[in-house]
């Protein structure tokens, strides 16, 4: 298996190669846009064998892909921040069709200001739609991610779109060394597509008219179902690729020194890299800390992380998004899943906007949170700031 | 290419019972559209009455595959569609896109132009009701002068925007402007256009008893009153050669035209502006302005040049 010294988004490139993608179509974007670059040279070198549909918008994008895996096709589009957003309605229509798909989401803050360094706000966004959502830490994961959910996507046990986030210039424009596996691998590992129903005009499906109002409401609940199905799926396929290409990753979540742990730091995306520089830093200096990293926010790992942190004394959540007037996202599912658990929580929001956060600091929150429960006992505090400096409220900045 | 009524197939592609209003033009449309092009062929429809006309899942009044999808895609996913269908080596496969005047000249319009830049290889038709039907009669930019809408109730002020001619504007292949009242015309234009690679328009103007107000028995004769008025000439542009449609020729000298009033007068929505000359002047004067624009084509595309 060769490694080649690759960027994020190149790594994301040679899976859709490897993937034999038959269309693509995307908007540029910062950070994505290498993306769409790397595939068009691709595709006009002969490379990949697909067609690249240059179209006018994201929300176009989407659906064109939308359409041509409707029709039988494998698929692929790539967006960020603004780009996402402008396609949300699809995003849902996509998911609600049951339509096996894969998009990659270069994940960047939303402006105003104008700001293409990296949140999660962007990807955070689309939680409720029906995708399933990958989250990937480091460049080699994201070939290996983006591989995957291909088969993830057009498992029949599944058949919803697949996106998997790769953190904007952290990842997407920094070069790391990739082991990229041969095609030949790839072609007997991953099936040829298979989807629920295939667009035709022998067909006579249609889809998406209206329908019964039970009916779509039991297609909800079927997806539901399909997200579930989908925790046993992609833990299988993580193992499978393990054994085949040599790397497997913990399935739905990883559990870095959390086995022994009495604290876990719960974490996602690239910057999970930097927590476990602090954890290390702590368990040097004794604390019996660890880390759990959700690779999968849809489905949400609540069975697992229920395993993983039953009898734990405390969880600290990083989150890298806000609902606002609310928690930061993860925070939210994490609480939901140690319900009556008695474990202290303490959500944190930080790393927004693109702001930097050093494993020193993840190093002092985290040892904080441990000494002050270890001193006061049981703590729930859901939302906590790390803030870049002092606020000062808006109308004494206006003054 | 000529088309006798003879051998048009006789299949029932529309359901009785389908959802639609009586005497609508979206389901004669689609009828004759099936008609042109028998069953190698997907549809994808945007929201719109189309959507609705269909009928309640798992069943369909429509004889079709289709492809439902957001308001403002109908244009992509047929480029989207097209592209698998090359993809997977069916390059004989035609996909229309089935879209409402809101659908393409507003909210769609962005995909539309970006296909039709593109060339992408689709059947594009607007079905041209002159406003957003399905949500209750608001104007659209296609919505005419004087026509009264729920969200213009003295009138609309503004002119009709000309699609047709902004389709041309883009270089494509192929733009033809037909009604349901002539469905031979249309007929022809959809096989000619099937025939045709690259990206292809067809305006399909359709009277709605609903939103025009007028009794429902009435949907071709308006279709043709609008010709025969001057107000919607027939015309197409292969290739970059333009011509007038044979049946519509003759009204564009405007000695033949029918008085405009006689296709006011049945539609409940111009009732406030038929005494008004200030108004009726508006509306001649935009026929002159459609007029100019057929003129300046055939000077430059017309038979011989170009
Ligand atoms: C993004 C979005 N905005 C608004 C709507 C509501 N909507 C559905 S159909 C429609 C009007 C359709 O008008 P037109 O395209 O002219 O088709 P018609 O119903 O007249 O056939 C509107 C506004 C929608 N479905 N999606
Ligand atoms: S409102 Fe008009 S276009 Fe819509 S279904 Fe009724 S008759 Fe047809
Ligand atoms: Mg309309």
């Amino acid at each position: 298996m060769p490694v080649k010294v690759l960027t994020g988004n190149y790594a994301v490139a040679e899976a859709v190669r490897l993937a034999r993608v038959q269309v693509v179509a995307a908007y540029p974007i910062t950070p994505q846009t290498t993306i769409v670059e790397k595939i068009s040279e691709m595709a006009e070198s002969g490379l990949l064998d697909a067609r690249v549909l240059r179209v006018e918008s994201e929300h176009s994008a989407l659906a064109a892909v939308y359409a041509a895996a409707s029709a039988g096709a494998r698929a692929f589009t790539a967006t960020a921040s603004h780009g996402l957003l402008y396609m949300h309605e699809v995003v849902w229509w996509a998911a609600g069709a049951r339509i096996p798909l894969v998009m990659a989401v270069v994940t960047r803050a939303i402006g105003p200001p104008w700001n293409i360094h990296v949140d999660h706000q962007d990807i955070m966004d689309q939680r409720d739609s029906g995708w399933i959502i990958g989250i990937a830490q480091e460049n080699q994961e994201v070939l290996d991610l983006i591989l995957q959910a291909f088969k993830i996507s057009e498992d029949p046990r599944v058949y919803l779109p697949v996106m998997i986030g790769l953190d904007g210039f952290i990842l997407s424009h920094t070069s790391a060394p990739v082991n990229v596996p041969e095609q030949d691998e790839v072609d007997s590992w991953l099936p040829p597509r298979r989807q629920p129903y295939v667009i035709t005009p022998e067909s006579k499906i249609v889809m998406g008219n209206i329908s019964d109002d039970e009916d779509h409401f039991m297609m909800r609940y079927s997806m539901h179902v399909a997200m579930n199905e989908a925790k046993k799926v992609i833990d299988e396929v993580d193992r499978e690729y393990g054994e085949i290409f040599g790397r497997s990753y913990g399935g739905l979540v990883e559990c870095y020194k959390c086995e022994d742990s009495k604290f876990n730091a719960i974490i996602t995306g690239s910057w999970a890299g930097d927590a476990k520089e602090a954890v290390n830093m702590l368990r040097e200096e004794g604390y019996q800390v660890g880390l759990v990293r959700i690779r999968f926010l849809r489905p949400w790992p609540r069975e697992r992380l229920m395993e993983l942190l039953t009898g734990v004394k405390g969880v600290i959540v990083f989150d890298r998004a806000i609902s606002m007037g609310s928690t930061g996202i993860l925070l939210n599912d994490v609480v939901s899943t140690l319900y009556g658990n008695g474990t202290s929580i303490r959500g944190v929001i930080a790393g927004l906007t693109g702001v930097d956060v050093k494993p020193a600091e993840m190093y002092s929150v985290i040892k904080e949170f441990i000494d002050s429960v270890e001193e006061y006992g049981f703590i729930y505090e859901p939302v906590t700031w790390l803030l870049p400096r002092k606020y000062r409220r808006i109308e004494e900045v206006a003054r | 290419m000529g088309v006798s009524l003879k051998r048009i197939p006789k299949k029932k592609y529309l359901m009785p019972g389908n959802a639609a209003c009586p005497g609508c033009p979206e389901t004669m449309g689609m009828r004759y559209l099936k008609m042109a092009l028998g069953d190698n062929f997907v549809m994808v429809i945007p929201a719109g009455c189309s959507s609705v006309i269909q009928g309640i899942a798992p069943k369909s009044g429509i004889y079709s595959s289709i492809l439902n999808i957001v308001f403002a895609a109908g244009a992509s996913a047929a480029a989207g569609m097209k592209a698998a269908f090359e993809a997977l080596g069916r390059d004989d496969v035609n996909v229309v896109v089935w879209a409402g005047d809101g659908g393409t000249g507003d909210i769609g319009f962005q995909a539309l132009s970006g296909a039709a830049e593109r060339d992408d290889d689709i059947i594009y038709i607007c079905v041209d009701n002159e406003a957003y039907m399905n949500t209750g009669i608001q104007r659209s930019s296609l919505t005419p002068y004087g026509a009264w809408t729920t969200t213009t109730w003295k009138g609309k002020q503004e002119h009709k925007k000309n699609i047709p001619m902004i389709l041309i504007a883009h270089g494509v292949k192929y733009v033809a402007t037909a009604t349901v009242g002539y469905p031979m015309d249309f007929i022809e234009k959809v096989k000619r256009a099937s025939q045709i690679r690259g990206f292809k328009y067809i305006h399909l103007l359709a009277p709605c008893p609903v939103g025009w107000k007028f009794d429902p028995a009435l949907t071709p004769n308006l279709g043709q009153l609008a010709v025969k008025t001057g107000l919607y000439p027939l015309y197409e542009f292969n290739q970059g050669a333009f011509r007038l449609s044979p049946i519509a020729a003759r009204y564009k000298d405007p000695s033949k035209r029918a008085p405009i009033i006689e296709y006011l007068k049945p539609q409940g929505r111009y009732r406030h502006i038929l005494n008004d000359p200030e108004a009726l002047r508006r509306l001649e004067e935009y026929i002159n302005e459609v007029w100019k624009w057929v003129a300046m084509m055939e000077k430059h595309y017309g038979a011989g040049k170009g």
